[in-house]
């Protein structure tokens, strides 16, 4: 790119021109700013506004545009300049809109507007128009692992789509648990009985469809490579190994059953009358090919009662079983109900229940198995006890609270639940793994740094953004889809392996463009790092939430553009502060820190540096704007990618140069997470954590950094955290190291 | 009367699901309740009654028969319609009240003396003398339903209610000489034993 040329544009609509000195700020963008070129306008983001900085990057060669109007989450339509690098000030939303129109506040929110005009001014001169990678891979098929219903969902629809496909299966058949039911629960109209699984269906279509290539009896031995350039080494059982490329994957590698045995109170293992729902299926299609009804498994007698046992072994918390619900087990109970009652409605069916849960459609089902005459029972069931002829199903009755109450019944069904099917745990260290009773069987067999499968949250099911991004998981370009993520019935892992497969095309498609895949989709910039300066303390590899840094052959950090998410966060764990992107880096921030002009330590002006996550505590703070909600003219607010990308450096710096106090505002961390980076803000918190000896260092009070969790919607409260804040530096007094700087 | 209770049990042995669905207005409703206990939240006398309505559902699914017919809950609804209203799943509650208590009272298991059952046959017997109600005899009749003694006590206690219907002649006190019945009082019997008919042969009561 030819010399850089600044240019700084002083927006006077939307009322800032009335609220505040625009030629004031012209000054300060020249002067302190250093840009050179100012211009105001009376409404910069209309036509004729974008005209004239059209007309200055053409004809003047400006090369970087620091904007002070608006927001930069507003107008980014007007202000799309993709060919020169570029800083907001955000005097709307963040000064006048923020501040009270009064002559006593005017002031201060003039010094406020001035701030924001020398950061953008600083930061932009620190930024560089990323140039994005495109020779990160180019390979577009997808790999799908898995060939159940969720898997050959995944495959019908990638090459529906367009795409090709390689299917890699572990058994000898396509289908899954699928395969093995009898019917299934209906999913469209009329929702009254059960219906075809259509799993031959699917199982032909992906037979006849030369766009899928498919891999029986076969596992994955080794997976290396990034979205766009995945490679695969296919072991099949016949000892044959094949590679395939790949540019995405999808696993869809589905459920285990949760096993009766553990249950011998509910007579699991104990009798053949008492099956799980697997268990039922099976002898409703053997009934089926004999063209028989259903009998009693032990003696093959009639069977005039079955009996449904709700939640066996779920939503346990004893902390012996499954914690968690299933999802899908009343409603097929409901359908299990409905083999006996539809072949002879004599037959008595009792459904056992704490709380029927039928999402979906489920309700009508359920209405209808109520027409058919199944028996709802709210109850807790405390024991199964297997006789001669059926067993005794003793339970508590809940509605009559009747603790003895018992029934008589030929077979009992327990709805048991699904164990996803994950691989191992990366959490887990490998020697520690190895110790294990049952050893975990990897699935993908990565190999990453960080481990050779998706990474878990909670009870082994892998981690996904579960409110914004629920397909993706931790390891870019590989999307999980079926029970494996959460535990679904049939007609939720079709949507959802819908839903990653589309994931999975994006993936490949911004791969092609050196593109960042969500959440900052679109994003060209990239990491990198100075090799000289590293000290190869391997922070960055272990930090990064995506695993996108593996280690090359001198152990310096590698990585792998198209796997990362561009968070930032390997630039705040680096203590030597090497890795940067072109437009965000350890500068770009740290120069506007510095950029803001501090008051003496006699002007009773504090100066407070906020950190915002720019995914929800920055759009909160405008919102809060849009809503006028005012909060103190003492706080300099940065917008950060993520928690996770703040440098302690940055911390120490506004520290040193007589900042009274530095918030940090992220998202909510641990188990429940809103991190749109899933570790970002959990590690921004670690490391804060340790700031209080940097504080003492410093013979600062450790209130001078404070970390809060936000939400998007805390709209009113981070005004009021900005404010408490102000009140507590008022408190303790100014910074004692102002003026030092 | 009993030995139509004998006939029943013989017949539904322990399925009084299905007792309930074949003889009870509105029965085939019961398999339908959803246990949410809207109803039993509604019901302004829910607190007040032994099982609430949500609960003799369930009681009728667990087969507990006796409990049930003989309970006096049922009783106890006034028709408010509340329930009904908001049942999510559409049970005409208040219909199946009264349909359960009219079973439990032919069958004659219906708890004894109990004052809703106890002023239904006054009441009942009242219109079918005349062919419509006689309100001063039925006054009369239900104060002193409990003997001459308890029968003054409660009319003087409303005295003044009474004084001001008089005043307002809302009460005509010759009405306690025979008082006036319908024109066709022979016909109106007639329909009543028709609709009577009719209504046994549904609900299996055929002498
Ligand atoms: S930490 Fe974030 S920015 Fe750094 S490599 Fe990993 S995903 Fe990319
Ligand atoms: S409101 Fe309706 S569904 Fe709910 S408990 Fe009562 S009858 Fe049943
Ligand atoms: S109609 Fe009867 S059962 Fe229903 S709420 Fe009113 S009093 Fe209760």
């Amino acid at each position: 790119m030819s010399e850089m040329k600044t240019a700084a544009y002083i927006c006077k609509g939307c009322g800032l021109g009335e609220r505040l000195d625009a030629a004031q700020l012209s000054k300060v963008a020249q002067k302190e700013g250093k840009a050179n070129l100012v211009r105001e306008h009376d409404f910069l983001c209309s036509a004729a506004g974008v005209q004239m900085i059209r007309d200055d990057i053409e004809k003047e060669a400006v090369t970087h545009v620091a904007i002070a109007a608006c927001s930069r989450r507003a107008k980014a339509e007007a202000f799309w300049f993709p060919t020169v690098a570029m800083a907001r000030a955000n005097l709307r939303e963040g000064v006048i809109w923020s501040q009270p129109d009064t002559d006593e506040a005017r002031e201060g929110t003039q010094e406020m507007a001035d701030d924001y005009v020398r950061m953008a001014c600083a930061e932009v001169k620190r930024m560089k128009l990323p140039a994005g990678n495109t020779e990160t891979g180019h390979n577009k098929r997808l790999l799908v692992v898995g060939g159940g219903v969720s898997g050959m969902t995944a495959a019908i629809e990638a090459s529906n789509t367009g795409y090709q496909v390689v299917l890699v299966e572990k058994s000898g058949s396509l289908g899954g648990w699928g395969a093995r039911l009898w019917k299934r629960i209906p999913f469209q109209e009329p929702l009254k009985d059960p219906v075809e699984t259509g799993v031959t269906d699917m199982i032909d279509r992906i037979g006849a469809d030369p766009n899928i290539k498919v891999y029986l009896n076969a596992t994955l031995a080794k997976t290396t490579g990034a979205p766009g350039r995945f490679a695969a080494e296919i072991a099949v059982e016949s000892g044959s190994v094949a590679m395939e490329e790949v540019g995405a994957i999808v696993q869809a590698s589905g459920f285990g059953t949760y096993d009766i045995a553990e249950l011998p109170e509910l007579g699991g293992g104990k009798s053949p009358d008492v099956v799980d729902q697997a268990g039922l299926e099976k002898l409703a299609v053997e009934a089926a090919a004999r063209g028989q009804p259903i009998r009693r498994p032990s003696d093959g007698g009639e069977i005039r009662t079955v009996a449904f046992v709700q939640c066996a072994g779920q939503r346990d918390d004893t902390g012996r079983h499954l914690p968690y619900c299933s999802g899908f087990c009343c409603s097929t109970s409901i359908k299990q109900a409905m083999y006996f009652k539809d072949v002879n409605p004599a037959v008595d069916t009792v459904v056992i229940y704490t709380d029927l849960r039928v999402p979906g459609s489920g309700e009508d089902f359920y209405r209808s198995g109520q027409e058919k005459g199944v028996t709802f029972t709210k109850g807790k069931v405390t024991g199964v006890e297997p006789g001669s002829k059926g067993c005794t199903v003793k339970f508590h009755d809940l509605i009559l609270n009747d603790k003895d109450a018992a029934i008589q019944a030929d077979l009992v069904v327990l709805a048991t639940g699904q164990v996803p099917n994950s691989g191992v745990n990366v959490d887990i260290p490998e020697e520690e793994a190895a110790k294990m009773e049952v050893k975990p069987v990897s699935i993908l067999n990565l190999d990453y740094r960080q481990g050779r499968d998706l990474p878990q949250l909670r009870h082994g099911f892998t981690d996904s953004h579960f409110i914004c991004f629920p397909y993706e998981t931790r390891r870019t370009g590989i999307y999980a889809a079926g029970p494996v993520r959460r535990p679904m019935d049939m007609a939720q892992a079709v949507e959802d392996a819908t839903g990653a497969t589309l994931k999975a095309i994006q993936a490949v498609e911004n791969a092609e463009l050196g593109r960042a895949a969500h959440p900052r989709s679109g994003d060209l910039s990239f990491p990198s790092f100075r090799r000289d300066g590293c000290t190869q303390c391997k922070r960055c590899t272990v930090e990064c939430p995506f695993g996108a840094i593996d280690e090359d052959e001198q152990r310096y950090p590698l990585f792998n553009e198209s796997r990362c998410r561009r968070c930032g966060t390997c630039m705040g764990a680096c203590p030597v502060r090497v890795i940067s992107f072109e437009n965000y880096s350890v500068d770009t921030v740290g120069s506007q820190i510095k950029a803001v002009d501090m008051p003496d330590e006699f002007s009773e002006k504090p100066r407070i540096l906020l950190l915002a996550c720019e995914n929800d505590a920055y759009p909160a703070l405008d919102m809060a704007g849009m809503n006028r909600i005012q909060y103190s003219a003492f706080v300099r607010v940065i917008p950060v990618r993520c928690l996770g990308s703040v440098n302690t450096i940055w911390i120490t710096d506004a520290l040193n140069s007589g900042y009274d106090g530095v918030m940090l505002m992220g998202c909510k961390h641990g188990d429940e997470y809103q991190c749109h980076f899933v570790k970002g803000s959990e590690l921004a918190n670690y490391r804060m954590s340790k700031i209080d000896d940097t504080l003492k260092q410093l013979a600062l009070e450790t209130e001078r950094v404070a970390t809060y969790e936000v939400a998007i919607t805390d709209i009113e409260r981070v005004p009021q955290l900005i404010n408490n804040y102000a009140a507590k530096i008022n408190e303790i007094g100014l910074s004692p190291l102002k003026g030092f700087a | 009367m009993s030995d139509l209770n004998t006939q029943a049990v013989e017949r539904y042995r322990n399925n009084f699901l299905k007792e309930v669905e074949e003889n009870v207005e509105e029965g085939h409703w019961v398999k339908m309740c959803m246990q949410c206990g809207v109803c039993s939240g509604s019901c302004p006398f829910g607190p007040h009654w032994e099982h609430p309505p949500q609960e003799i559902f369930m009681m009728i699914r667990a087969g507990k028969r006796d409990e049930v017919l003989a309970s006096d809950s049922m009783w106890m609804c006034t028709s408010c319609y509340n329930c009904i209203v908001r049942c999510p799943r559409k049970l005409p509650i208040t219909h199946i009240m009264h349909g359960l208590a009219n079973y439990a009272h032919r069958l004659g298991i219906a708890p004894k003396g109990q004052p809703t059952r106890e002023f239904a046959k006054l009441f009942w017997d009242n219109m079918m003398k005349k062919g419509r109600v006689n309100e001063m005899k039925l006054t009369i009749g239900h104060y002193f339903r409990n003997g001459i003694g308890a029968g003054i006590k409660e009319a003087m206690a409303m005295k003044d209610v009474g004084l001001g219907m008089l005043k307002a002649k809302r009460l005509n006190p010759m009405e306690l000489a025979g008082g006036h019945g319908l024109k066709d009082l022979k016909g109106f019997h007639a329909m009543v034993a028709k609709a009577k008919e009719i209504e046994d042969r549904k609900k299996g009561f055929v002498k």
